[in-house]
């Protein structure tokens, strides 16, 4: 790996830091749930190392242990954001018109 | 690595801050996780026609497999439960990247820079602390073990000279990084290290627990993009590992306490002495007085904690305050920053009862209208409305920012039995003047409160 790469890396990371610090900062304790849930999900973006590890065949270990991880991401990324979206959905500023009514009927 | 790969990386990268931007308001948040979904949809697309792939049946397999799984858990899961589905999805998360460390570590071997090798170690030795450690805070949550701290003799000693192997085993791997021995032993010493952290932890601090893990899982995928040179997995990964950081330094200062003294101080493992001779009697209210308190309030305000959750009294509470709403009293919510087993656990179990978010307040909003509260009502909460904390410095919880419910006209305590609260800690709330206890499981006498009020 050069030092050009390294460097690169460096950067990127180091700014990324930064923009998360702003980022986070500003979601409101209401919402801290969801954000870990979300940020569980994107890190999910490691399935994009472990694809390649699953599909290229550089050794039987290799392929296993890359389609574990597949596996593995893929739950956290379609579990997370839907998981996510579900929560979203309930958070209303003013008494919605009462969508669960039929539920609550049944409760009573 | 190709450009158009890298092209739809870039796409990712901005849509996923787009996304996490969105989540600064209720409003715009649903919209802002579109944007994230749309940017890893273009990633694996993207790294789907990477030059390195020569067959797709593996990958076909695992993407079907594990959609079925994470849509089935999302969909199925109690919102109750988000705390355990959490836990689930940070050891699923560092098993991917340890498992990807591992799987490069593997093919490479000897021939290795020492940049790689760093990130590499990292990669697995974060990943495997947070399988382990994710996964016993599962089974905590879950209550498959108890609750309580597990100590034992030598503990920390033990904990800290196994950390102090591992770490000098990845310094080692740095000057010798064909030493594959040491690292497999590293990886399965992470592994262990795992387990043996969140021992000692007990349940009531799992909010920063969790954040850690979460903090961890996503540093640990940074540390992925290091090693295989992939720059969103960098962005996300340090996203998701600053924002779990932050949430562990705002429980923290929740509570008054030092990481260190979360990890390491085993915290409400000794019951301490108790001093209710010198507190007098607890006051026990009926559930008819209670309610008729509530019915001619002006301002009744509600302070839920896990025992809520425990008892699915969401619902209940929602039907309660809708029902003194509609005569005319002012309901609010008053949400304390560790109250739960998670960061705003309490706002998304209200949220699913359809309580608007307006009416949830921070504990810095509601603190200054206690006094000109009728009846504050706790719902299984405890160390969070602990009066001791702010009064009495010897307390083991001294300094921990309180919601001040002793400060309104009257404080009604649901609460299942007479015993202390989780920590073990007398709470001199329930012996106060203004206080009245309502023992019974929280539902129960949330719905008894509601049909008195009806009567009322």
């Amino acid at each position: 790996m050069s030092t050009e790469v390294i460097i690169a890396g460096l950067y990127v990371f180091a700014l990324a830091a930064f923009l998360g610090y702003q980022l986070i900062s500003r979601v409101p304790p209401l919402l801290h749930t969801p954000l870990m849930s979300a940020t569980n999900a994107i890190s999910g973006i490691s399935l994009v190392g472990s694809l390649v590890t699953a599909g290229a065949h550089y050794n039987t270990l290799s392929t296993w242990l890359g389609f574990i991880a597949v596996t593995a991401s893929t739950i956290n990324v379609v579990g997370g954001f839907m998981i996510t979206d579900r929560m979203l959905k309930m958070f209303k500023r003013q008494h919605a018109p009462r969508k669960d009514s039929t539920e609550e009927q049944k409760r009573a | 690595m190709g450009l158009p790969i890298e092209l739809t990386y870039l796409a990712a990268s901005i849509l996923f801050i787009l996304g996490l931007k969105g989540l600064s308001h209720p409003e715009t948040a649903r919209r802002g996780m579109i944007f994230a979904e749309i940017g890893m949809l273009l990633a694996i697309v993207g790294t789907l026609f990477h030059r390195d792939i020569i067959s797709y049946e593996w990958i076909v397999a695992g993407l079907i497999i594990g959609s079925i799984i994470g849509g089935a858990i999302s969909i199925w899961v109690p919102m109750t439960a988000m705390p355990q589905r959490t836990a689930l999805s940070h050891a699923f998360g560092a098993l991917a990247a340890s498992l990807v460390g591992v799987s490069e570590y593997y093919r490479h071997g000897a021939d290795i820079s020492t940049f790689k090798m760093g990130a590499l170690s990292f990669e697995v030795l974060l990943g495997g602390i947070t399988v382990t450690g994710s996964l016993m805070a599962f089974i905590k949550l879950q209550d498959w073990i108890r609750g309580t701290p597990i100590t034992y003799r030598g503990q920390n000693i033990l904990n800290l000279l196994l950390l102090g192997v591992t770490i000098s085993m990845f310094f080692y791997l740095f000057f010798a990084p064909s030493a594959h021995l040491v690292f497999y032993a590293m990886a399965g010493l992470a592994f262990v290290f795992g387990v043996l952290l969140v021992l000692p932890i007990g349940a009531a601090d799992m909010p920063v627990v969790m954040s850690l893990m979460n903090s961890y899982a996503g540093l640990a995928a940074a540390a992925t993009g290091f090693a295989i040179s992939n720059n969103v997995l960098i962005i996300a990964g340090t996203l998701d590992g600053f924002s779990g950081f932050i949430l562990s330094v705002l429980m923290c200062r929740a509570m008054n306490r030092s990481i260190t003294n979360v990890l390491f101080g085993a915290f409400g493992a000794e019951i301490e002495v108790t001093l209710s001779g010198s507190l007098g009697e607890m006051r026990e209210v009926k559930a008819e007085d209670v309610a008729v308190q509530l019915a001619y309030a002006n301002q009744v305000i509600f302070v839920p904690g896990y025992g809520m959750a425990t008892a699915q009294a969401q619902h209940a509470v929602r039907e309660l305050a809708t029902m003194l709403e509609a005569r005319g009293v002012t309901v609010k919510y008053a949400i304390h920053p560790v109250a739960g087993r998670m960061p705003g656990h309490m706002n998304v179990l209200l949220a699913e009862a359809n309580v608007p978010y307006s009416s949830l307040y921070d504990l810095e909003q509601i603190n200054p209208e206690f006094p000109a509260t009728d009846v504050a009502v706790v719902i299984g909460a405890n160390d969070v409305v602990n009066p001791d904390a702010r009064d009495n410095p010897k307390s083991a919880i001294a300094g921990m920012p309180i919601l001040e419910v002793d400060k309104a006209r009257t404080v009604v305590v649901l609460k299942r039995g007479k015993g202390k609260g989780f920590a073990g800690i007398e709470n001199p709330l329930f012996f106060k003047p203004n206080c009245g206890m309502l023992y019974g499981d929280a539902k129960a006498s949330l719905i008894k409160l509601a049909e008195a009020v009806q009567n009322a």
